[in-house]
């Protein structure tokens, strides 16, 4: 039983990973949102997993929310918004793909090493996969510094606090209720802020190229 | 517990009834009513934790002691004098076109929101509640430096929130470390955020965690503070947004999230003895310091010549705490205090000249002691006091700090001493031709509150000649929590 629990956390754990690569590498917008929920199941699976293999209800009630927010909730708000705005290409990146997987697969290395000696050290079954988590967060944050455009911005910020999600649940069996509702709170107000300035940014430029954002330098 | 209730209640009750009547005329008074009722509350929870020590509240996840009550204290009081400043600066804002009814029910609301954001983080006992409201005054305080809408603001705002988010993810990466740490020393679930239970395990909290989990909590809330190389979003939003906001950015963020950093450092060297922590809060300390005195002289724009000077105290602060003892840590702790009094004071001045000349842009701001002198004699004291002239309170603090470095760490001495001094000649370059020299400006349609700009100056000033007793125990109380 522990076994094949073990087994499908270290399955879920290595999805992640190729899904905050498969983010890293996808020109299109539309389906960086595609991969966004996908990424957002695989964490409500995953918690549920660990539910069920160490008793903990309240990771039960964690990927509920997990579940209504980041399954259905951002995604549904995202698409409204590339609808609204009308933008569903990204062509631009600021550096190449290859170039940037290869970066990509350095970060991984870099997490792996700093996750190494602590990872033994978590009580929680699925101790192994905190170097993963690190590596999604380090990736996710790629993304942002290699986008240009406003939307995979957001998207970046989303799939890193993911990573830190999986994170939480891999060391520690998640973090207590009431912080990790605090949290989701949080999120969800940031992205409507977000939206909101999407809307305003484009009024302002006709524009998301944030690019457009590089007016206040010091001289 | 009573006032607690009041002090966290009453601006929560006030973002709510200002989202609802924060474009009516009598909004900013309401918005400063509601900030006297916080300062009253602040008041007696300072009263009764001198008069009774520590206390806690609602099952412990509440916590007053010597550190952070001075800074509710202080909190509150530069919330509520932002307050009275904001009132006529936003009644000139809105005769110019860039404020409308909308836009200043969303700034009174989140004004409110941002103090409580502030108080919460500060009255917390909870590591993980401390994440969460450090987030929630980001997202207020996004709003709030967007406010004009125009592009430069917009620009300032989204940069602001992607570092800071990016940053305050580092912080939560950090914190769920912190928990690992304290299951693996038997913190049962329930009490393994709370700082207090944490503080009372720390030695028995795993070193190589706990070293990791430091890392990632000080860039995470690092940033916040405006530490160098995290700092690019300081600048732009304190001279973007509205002035109060810039005085409220200065004056209170920078400090709680520097409180923040604070906290943590006493965990980790409780964990891995003074070593680690101190050593990384010198060297980013020093670096700001020294960077920021050097962009200083670059500026052009009053509020960004005055955010990196905000950059620079912070790092001074920082690098005072970094190398520890209770003589540094008392002077940080000052320089803490009488920097947010003082710079927030700074900006009032230049918040009513910026309306005077209807520009920011340093060379175009003259003679402000004909046109209004009160406002020009509140800059220049201003400015000498934030310089660190005696007898200001700076001088006192960056004296204590200066005196410490050369007993303990003198390889730091000289690079204080260069930045101090590029700093001093930066600014009192560009601030006396503002202040005095001829001038075409005109007298603004509604008097200038004044009051605030000379209650910071008289307090900062106060602080340089005499410490009250009670606040010097304070001072050495909180001291000794952070130096161990």
């Amino acid at each position: 039983m522990t076994g094949l629990t073990q087994q499908l956390i270290d399955l879920f754990a290595a999805l992640l990973l190729l899904l905050a690569f498969a983010m890293l590498a996808q020109r299109r917008i539309l389906s960086l949102i595609h991969l966004y929920t996908l990424q957002g199941a695989v964490l409500v699976a995953a918690a549920a997993v660990m539910g069920y293999a160490t008793r903990q209800p309240h990771l039960y009630v964690s990927a509920g929310v997990t579940l209504a927010l980041k399954v259905f909730l951002i995604p549904s708000l995202l698409h409204r918004v590339i609808n609204r705005l009308n933008v569903r290409w990204d062509l631009e990146m600021l550096i190449n793909v290859p170039t940037t997987l290869i970066a990509g697969i350095v970060l991984v290395i870099f997490a792996f090493y700093l996750a190494a000696p602590i990872a033994g050290l978590a009580a929680s079954i699925a101790r192994g996969t905190l170097g993963i988590a690190l590596a999604c967060i380090l990736l996710s944050f790629m993304m942002m510094i290699t986008r240009s455009k406003a939307v995979p911005q957001v998207i970046g910020f989303l799939a890193m606090e993911n990573g830190l999600f999986f994170a939480a649940t891999a060391a520690t069996y998640g973090m207590p209720m009431v912080v990790e509702l605090g949290i989701a709170l949080d999120v969800l107000v940031g992205i409507l802020i977000l939206g909101v300035f999407m809307f305003q940014i484009r009024e302002q430029f006709d524009s998301l190229d944030i690019r457009h954002l590089e007016k206040l330098k010091d001289d | 517990m009573s006032t607690l209730f009041f002090l966290l209640g009453l601006p929560l009750a006030g973002t709510v009834a200002l989202a609802l009547n924060g474009h009516r005329r009598f909004a900013p008074e309401l918005n400063i009513a509601f900030s006297s009722g916080t300062f009253l509350a602040a008041a007696a929870l300072t009263a009764r934790v001198v008069a009774a020590g520590p206390l806690y509240a609602m099952e412990r996840e509440f916590h007053i002691d010597a550190l952070n009550v001075f800074l509710v204290a202080l909190t509150a009081f530069v919330a509520l004098t932002t307050a009275i400043f904001s009132r006529p600066y936003m009644r000139v804002k809105l005769e110019h076109g860039r404020m409308t009814p909308k836009r200043l029910r969303l700034y009174h609301s989140m004004y409110q929101l941002f103090s409580f954001t502030m108080l919460l983080a500060l009255t917390t006992n909870n590591m993980g509640f401390l994440w969460v409201a450090m987030e929630a005054a980001t997202l207020a305080t996004v709003l709030l430096v967007s406010v004009y809408r125009t592009a430069a603001s917009l620009e300032a705002a989204w940069k602001y929130f992607i570092l800071c988010g990016v940053g305050i993810a580092q912080a939560l990466f950090g914190t769920v470390l912190l928990y690992m740490a304290a299951e693996r020393a038997g913190a049962g679930a329930d009490g393994a955020l709370l700082w207090t239970h944490l503080d009372a395990i720390k030695t028995s909290l795993d070193p190589r965690i706990m070293a990791l989990a430091f890392a990632f909590l000080f860039v995470g809330y690092g940033t916040k503070v405006g530490l160098v190389p995290v700092h690019n979003w300081l600048p732009d939003a304190h001279a973007e947004g509205p002035t109060p906001v810039s005085a409220v950015l200065s004056g209170l963020l920078l400090n709680v999230a520097l409180y923040a950093v604070l906290r943590c450092k006493v965990l980790t060297d409780g964990a891995l003895g003074p070593g680690l922590a101190g050593q990384m809060m010198m060297a980013f300390g020093l670096l700001s310091v020294v960077v920021a005195a050097f962009f200083l002289s670059r500026q052009r724009d009053v509020k960004r010549m005055f955010a990196y000077s905000s950059i620079e105290h912070m790092g001074l602060a920082t690098f005072a705490f970094g190398v520890g003892g209770p003589i540094a840590t008392f002077a940080g702790l000052l320089h803490m205090t009488v920097h947010s009094l003082i710079k927030s004071a700074l900006f009032f001045a230049v918040g009513h000249a910026a309306q005077h000349a209807g520009t920011q842009v340093m060379s175009e701001i003259r003679g402000l002691v004909r046109v209004n002198p009160t406002v020009g004699w509140g800059m220049m004291l201003g400015a000498l006091a934030i310089l660190g002239m005696p007898p200001f309170g700076v001088f006192a603090s960056e004296f204590l700090i200066l005196t410490t470095t050369m007993r303990e760490q003198p390889w730091a001495t000289p690079f204080l001493l260069v930045a101090l001094g590029v700093a001093f000649a930066a600014v009192f370059k560009r601030v006396q031709p503002m202040v005095f020299g001829e001038t075409e400006l005109k007298p603004l349609p509604h008097p200038p509150a004044l009051i605030p700009v000379f209650l910071h100056l008289g307090l900062g000033l106060m602080l340089g000649l005499y410490i009250p007793p009670y606040l010097e125990g304070w001072y050495r109380e909180a001291a000794r929590m952070v130096a161990g």
